[in-house]
Parts: structure tokens; sequence; C-alpha cells
């Protein structure tokens, strides 16, 4: 897989998100890639799984601030704390930001399936994944925060990737809850 | 003559995002139920009939697609128009949502001019 073109699918897919649906317009950060997934210390994060020839997972994150401005944008309303209606909201964003990508990697790459999101928030928390694969990290400036796409995609050994999926999105949970 | 809605996706705010599409196209609403997964769908339509379904896909429990086939194949729902509103862009679910029966088909995100364009054409 090409990075700088996965990296370019990541950006597409998440401008056009925060512009259709938030109407927020999102600058660039430089992209990178790296061996393990830290994430965030503290704030929110959703996790998807996908699943096909190829399997992985891939997060959304941001500050507690960052949610609350998404989910108002989402809803038209203010959130002055962050409740389920915010959580639900970024776990929406994710989904249409890595289910748009997930299109993308589908003309290269085949049919693939897309998990539920789960989102976490809290303090003090890693996350850490059991997949040898690189992590792309594709950040941005969300109106002077900064939010970021994760994604780790690898060629799936076991038919339709399910299995090796579950365990990874297993690891991570558990290790966000350790 | 009012329209009664039925909102199906697993997000509370999409299902509230759609309902204030619907309220902003000037659909002359009725009820407008909402469901959480096609499972809750189906069994809310036991007691109710509605006019139009706007359904997800990719939800937990029952499917958007699952649900679409289950509506097509019951007497009192068959005639119902079901718009998939959904992240599932790939022309193969595309296609299988058309070759189920579905009125229509938005992808997200979308604006509020489109939910109105696929109305327009079914109401």
């Amino acid at each position: 897989m090409n990075q700088e073109k996965l990296i370019e699918m990541v950006r597409q897919a998440t401008r056009d998100v925060f512009g259709t649906m938030l109407g927020i317009e999102l600058t660039d950060e430089e992209a990178y890639v790296q061996e393990s997934a830290p994430g965030p210390s503290e704030g929110v994060m959703a996790l998807v799984g996908l699943a096909g020839r190829w399997a992985g997972s891939g997060t959304f994150s941001c500050s507690a601030e960052s949610a609350r401005l998404i989910a108002g944008q989402l809803l038209m309303q203010p959130y002055e704390s962050i409740d389920d209606e915010v959580l639900d909201a970024i776990g929406e964003v994710t989904n249409m930001v890595l289910g748009n990508v997930k299109t993308a990697l589908e003309e290269e790459l085949g049919p693939m399936g897309l998990s539920i999101p789960t989102v976490i928030y809290g303090r003090n928390f890693t996350t850490r994944s059991v997949a040898k694969s690189n992590w792309t990290v594709v950040p941005f400036l969300c109106q002077g925060q900064r939010v970021e796409v994760h994604l780790c995609l690898a060629p799936s050994k076991e038919a339709g990737g399910l299995t090796r999926l579950a365990k990874d999105q297993l690891s991570a949970v558990l290790s966000i809850l350790d | 003559m009012a329209l009664d809605v039925m909102i199906v996706d697993d997000s509370a705010a999409i299902r509230k995002i759609l309902h204030r599409v619907l309220v902003q196209a000037d659909v002359p609403l009725g009820a407008v139920l909402e469901a959480g997964d096609g499972k809750e769908a189906l069994e809310k339509l036991k007691s109710a009939s509605v006019g139009l379904i706007l359904s997800d896909i990719n939800m937990p429990n029952m499917d958007g697609l699952e649900l679409l086939s289950a509506l097509k194949n019951q007497d009192q729902t068959r005639g119902v128009p079901v718009i998939m509103v959904t992240t599932e862009g790939s022309s193969s679910r595309v296609m299988e949502a058309v070759n189920l029966g579905a009125a229509g088909y938005v992808r997200k995100p979308f604006t509020a001019d489109q939910i109105k364009e696929k109305l327009a054409g079914i109401i």
C-alpha cells in the first residue's frame, strides 16, 4: 500500500466529513509513520476495526475541548461537558471518516468490513496494539486544536481477517482498561 | 397528509440530524419513530406503520441490508420506500441495496440538500 496515497485518502475523507457535516475547514499537519500506537494520554478516542484481505484498526482522537466543539457543530447545540451525546457524535464522525477511507481502500484492496466504533474518554490512558504493522498518523488542526487519525493495516493471514482483527481490538481495549 | 417516518441508525447523533433535515425539508411530518438497529425497527413496525424509512447499513444486531430484505418480504412493509443513508459507498453495496429494493441511497457525509433531493423523488 502506497503510504502517500493512504495519507491522501485519510486527508480527503477527514476534510470531507468536517467540511460537509461540521462546516469546519481543517488544516493539514505533517503526517508520519510510527511503530506503536500511543495515541493521546487524555481526551477522546474512537476506535474501529477494518477486515478483509487486509485488516487492521483506525482511530480518531482529539482533546475533550475539541470533542465538545465537534459535537456542537454536528448537532448545532453547545456542550459544556463530555456526555453520551458528545461521545456518540465522535463515534459517528469516526465512522464517517474511516468508512470513507474504507471505501477508497476497497478500490485497491477488495471488499472490507468496518466495525461499530468504540469510544473512550478519560485521563492518563495508554493504548497498545499487538499488531506488528506500523501506524500511519495523519494530524490536522481543527480550529487551533490538534486532532489525529491513526490507521494500521496489514495483509490478513486468516480468512477474512476477522479473527485477527478481533484479537487486535480486544488487546487495544484491554490495555486501555489496565 | 402527515407522513409518519422511521429513522434507523445506531448513532443518536445521526437520528437527530436526519430528523432536523426532514423538518427543514418541509416534509409534512407526522410521527417520527427511531430505532438503533434493524431488529428494533422490525419490532416497532409490528405495532406501527410508516410511510418512509431512512436507514443506515452498518449497525449491530441486524444491519440495514438485512432490515431492507425483511421489510420487502413482509406484506405490510413491502411498499414502504426505504432510503439508505450510510458510509458504505462501494458499488457492490449500492447495487446490493438497489437489488433488495432500496428507493434511494445517500452517502455519509451528506448535505441537507442531498437528503431533500432524494425525498423529492419519493414523496
